[in-house]
């Protein structure tokens, strides 16, 4: 069981989901940023002010986060995952240096503006700061979906003789027509999961009538932007779904937990898919045609089924199976939230609303585990493969002992439970207990509130 | 095409001694901690690289992507060989790189973190000597099966690397120090650079003489060709330097340490990186074997050709911001 194909698995499962919350939290809050930031250079309203200086600091916060975890995962990739480095590196490659230039880019030139800059630069070049750290979160995304896409999609290649793979069109392999619905699906996850953390810690304020101009006017804005966003993730979502049954019909069947070939094939809603058995051993409720309506969009459409192949060429299916109904779920749950808050806004009653406060408060990890249970149900579906149909896990795992892979664990698991799970939450948890700085202590940009060195924050 | 090959690997030697000159000073601070009993000076020396640490941690990232990109059989192969060192330097870099997200937060817990601080930039540094030692030695395949033989970066020689990988970013960021602080502070990083780059003079003599009787290396070539010009300058200019580095010390000329000890990791990068060339896993495999192919090369060349000169400019700026000497007051968002 534990051999050094389950254990780099697991390490790299377990360090990719703790990396991807923090780009992700990062990617949605420097886009509100860049919207709070524009409404208070346009109104002067220093209530905006406010909002900026306080969710940079959780931004500032998070961002540190990512770029440490991320040195994690890019070192996996040789010390864990040779193989893969060996076969595919000329493909991935260029993509990954795209994205750690991005990356750079943007870090080197304006994360320090954004963050350090209040009072050193003038307002405009400081929200040109804030649109270039925005834009380069967005370029990076892409670069690393972009790569995910070809892992799930290979196209544009050529074998060698010696087994390895090369590009043989670039432009081919970046604008991947798969990889448009997937990056914007992950971006719209992103800017979800954020939008529900501020919910959250607006509702937490507001229930207490703390700072209540600043939740007020965060929680109308995070609520807004969630009923945008969700009709359109679901639609984006479908059509990624669709792309996944036309590429990968395996992942599609784990994902529904279907063995046998079959017309019309139904959604089941609950069951509980065994791979030694080749079978669901439970199976609940299920709607007719809802697995063809739902991935093929026809009717009657055939289905293949997990017994097409043989067992050792399927992924996990419970995990597919169950982490796809998490994520879907979640998505009705956030679409159900929505359409409720948004009418209670709409008639002025949200925010006297107690029993939605409070549900409210408790949304913050909703996003964060739809993005995970979505990443979960395409990686372990593309299973067993790395790279689809070309390159298996099995092929690309690295010749090291297995205690070496454990002790390195050990290691790594240690340091990110005292750092991330601990620690992030702690000072997180202090800065939202801590709040926004008072209104009247409030200093904007020198030359516009005639202020002093105040910086605008609570000590 | 060997031109695209040698121009990216130049790429990826210059983002590597970007890495060691810029984190190895911000390592050598954290290394110096203990030795540093004042909190408040303490924060000071944190205040001398809070704002550019994050910048030069990414040049290793960046050095990371450039290898795996460029010559993916060389990353594969390394990577995997150094499997324990590496963990630990990643392991080390993020304790240090969370102590520098907190320690200008935390009021109760500052002590665990300036602890942490010293222990994750001991780590790391300690992978780094053993990397260095077990690349200069090179690696043994097993002839069975081809793959690496495991665990070859445990003996003497790469334990002595590590010990004189301390002491270098040791020195170098009390030079650092030097430049950057006042008063009865900066006299203390003068008597400690005095110190050790005694202690760094012995371990470079020490590799010199030791390394190439135990080690079948490309070393060797050095010392046959111990009559060449070149070779004779390399020694002459790398004394010279160390030289000009006591000579400052003694004469308390604050800027020049610095200058010459980054002087000095240039040239014994350069001599490193000479003695293994065309070989990027040492003896085994060059790097016109490992490389990627040409259309890969070429795209990231062009990237590489936008960037690098945005980044130099950059770091050179931000670097200006933040030059001259700190004030005592911390540095906070």
């Amino acid at each position: 069981m534990l051999t050094t194909l389950f254990l780099s698995r697991f390490q790299f499962a377990f360090t990719m989901a703790i990396h991807i919350i923090f780009p992700a939290f990062s990617i949605g809050l420097v886009s509100f940023l860049v919207f709070m930031e524009g409404a208070w250079l346009k109104t002067k309203n220093p209530v905006y002010y406010q909002i900026i200086r306080f969710w940079t600091k959780v931004f500032a916060l998070t961002f540190g986060m990512g770029v440490v975890s991320g040195i994690v995962m890019e070192f996996q990739l040789g010390t864990n995952w040779a193989g893969f480095a060996k076969q595919v590196g000329s493909v991935l490659g260029p993509l990954f240096i795209y994205e750690v230039m991005s990356a750079f880019f943007v870090e080197a030139g304006f994360i320090g503006i954004l963050i350090f800059g209040w009072n050193k630069v003038g307002a405009k070049l400081h929200y040109l700061a804030t649109i270039m750290v925005a834009i380069g979160t967005l370029i990076s995304a892409y670069w690393i979906l972009s790569a995910n896409s070809w892992m799930q999609h290979p196209i544009a290649y050529t074998q060698l003789a010696d087994g390895k793979y090369i590009a043989t069109d670039w432009l081919a392999i970046m604008f991947n027509p798969y990889n448009l619905p997937r990056y914007l699906h992950m971006v719209m996850a992103a800017w979800l999961t954020t939008s529900f953390v501020i919910i959250s810690i607006s509702s937490y304020y507001l229930i207490r009538s703390l700072h209540i101009e600043f939740a007020k006017k965060c929680l109308r804005f995070a609520i807004i932007a969630v009923m945008i966003l969700i009709p359109i993730q679901i639609f984006i979502g479908d059509v990624a779904g669709v792309n996944v049954y036309k590429e990968q019909p395996l992942k599609t069947a784990a994902m529904e937990g279907l063995w046998e070939t079959e017309k019309g094939a139904p959604t089941i809603l609950f069951a509980i898919p065994s791979n030694t058995q080749q079978k669901n051993l439970f199976e609940f409720g299920s709607i007719p045609h809802g697995s063809a309506i739902l991935n093929t969009h026809q009717y009657n459409a055939e289905l293949i089924g997990l017994k097409t192949v043989a067992p050792d060429e399927q992924p996990e299916v419970w995990l597919v199976f169950f982490s796809f109904r998490i994520m879907v779920g979640l998505g009705l749950l956030m679409l159900g939230y929505a359409i409720i808050a948004n009418f209670l806004l709409a008639k002025n009653k949200l925010y006297e609303n107690k029993k939605i406060l409070f549900l409210s408060q408790f949304m913050a990890p909703i996003g964060f585990i739809a993005l995970l249970t979505g990443w979960i149900t395409a990686e372990v579906g593309r299973q067993p493969w790395a790279i689809y149909g070309l390159v298996r896990t099995a092929d690309a795992v690295s010749n090291v002992s297995k205690h070496d892979v454990m002790i390195g664990f050990t290691l790594i698991f240690i340091v990110y439970v005292i750092i991330f799970g601990i620690f992030y939450f702690y000072f997180l948890d202090k800065t939202i207990k801590k709040g926004p700085a008072d209104i009247d202590s409030v200093q904007p940009f020198s030359f516009l509130g005639g202020g002093s060195e105040e910086t605008g924050d609570k000590k | 095409m060997i031109s695209l090959a040698l121009s990216w690997l130049f790429v990826i030697a210059f983002i590597i001694i970007m890495y060691i000159i810029l984190d190895g000073f911000t390592l050598g601070v954290g290394l110096l901690f203990p030795w540093i009993k004042d909190t408040k000076d303490r924060d000071t020396m944190i205040s001398t690289v809070l704002p550019v640490w994050d910048g030069n941690e990414t040049w290793l990232v960046f050095a990371g992507a450039a290898l795996y990109a460029g010559f993916p059989d060389a990353f594969a192969i390394l990577m995997s060989a150094l499997y324990l060192p590496l963990i630990l330097l990643i392991v080390g870099l993020l304790l240090r790189g969370i102590s520098f997200e907190f320690i200008h937060k935390a009021s109760s817990s500052i002590h665990v973190w300036e602890k942490c601080f010293f222990a994750g930039s001991l780590m790391a540094v300690i992978a780094q000597g053993l990397v260095v030692g077990t690349y200069v030695q090179g690696f043994t395949f097993d002839s069975q099966t081809g793959a690496v033989i495991p665990h070859q970066w445990l003996n003497l020689f790469s334990v002595f690397c590590a010990a004189a990988m301390i002491i270098a970013y040791t020195l170098l960021g009390s030079a650092r120090l030097i430049k950057k602080t006042n008063g009865a502070l900066q006299e203390r990083f003068f008597v400690i650079s005095g110190r050790l780059q005694w202690l760094l003079l012995f371990a470079v003599i020490f590799v010199g003489i030791y390394s190439p009787n135990i080690i079948n290396s490309q070393l060797k070539t050095w010392f046959t060709l111990q009559n060449s010009p070149f070779i004779v300058m390399f020694v002459i200019v790398s004394f010279m330097l160390m030289g000009m580095h006591a000579f400052a010390i003694k004469q308390r000329i604050e800027k020049l340490p610095f200058i010459t000890l980054v002087g000095t990791f240039i040239l014994a990068y350069i001599g490193f990186l000479a003695s293994d060339l065309p070989y990027i896993v040492p003896h085994q495999i060059t790097f016109m074997q490992a490389k990627a192919d040409d259309g890969a090369l070429i795209l990231m060349l062009y990237g590489a050709a936008v960037l690098l000169p945005l980044l130099l400019f950059y770091t050179a700026y931000a670097y200006h911001i933040f030059s001259g000497k700190v004030d005592e007051n911390k540095t906070e968002y």
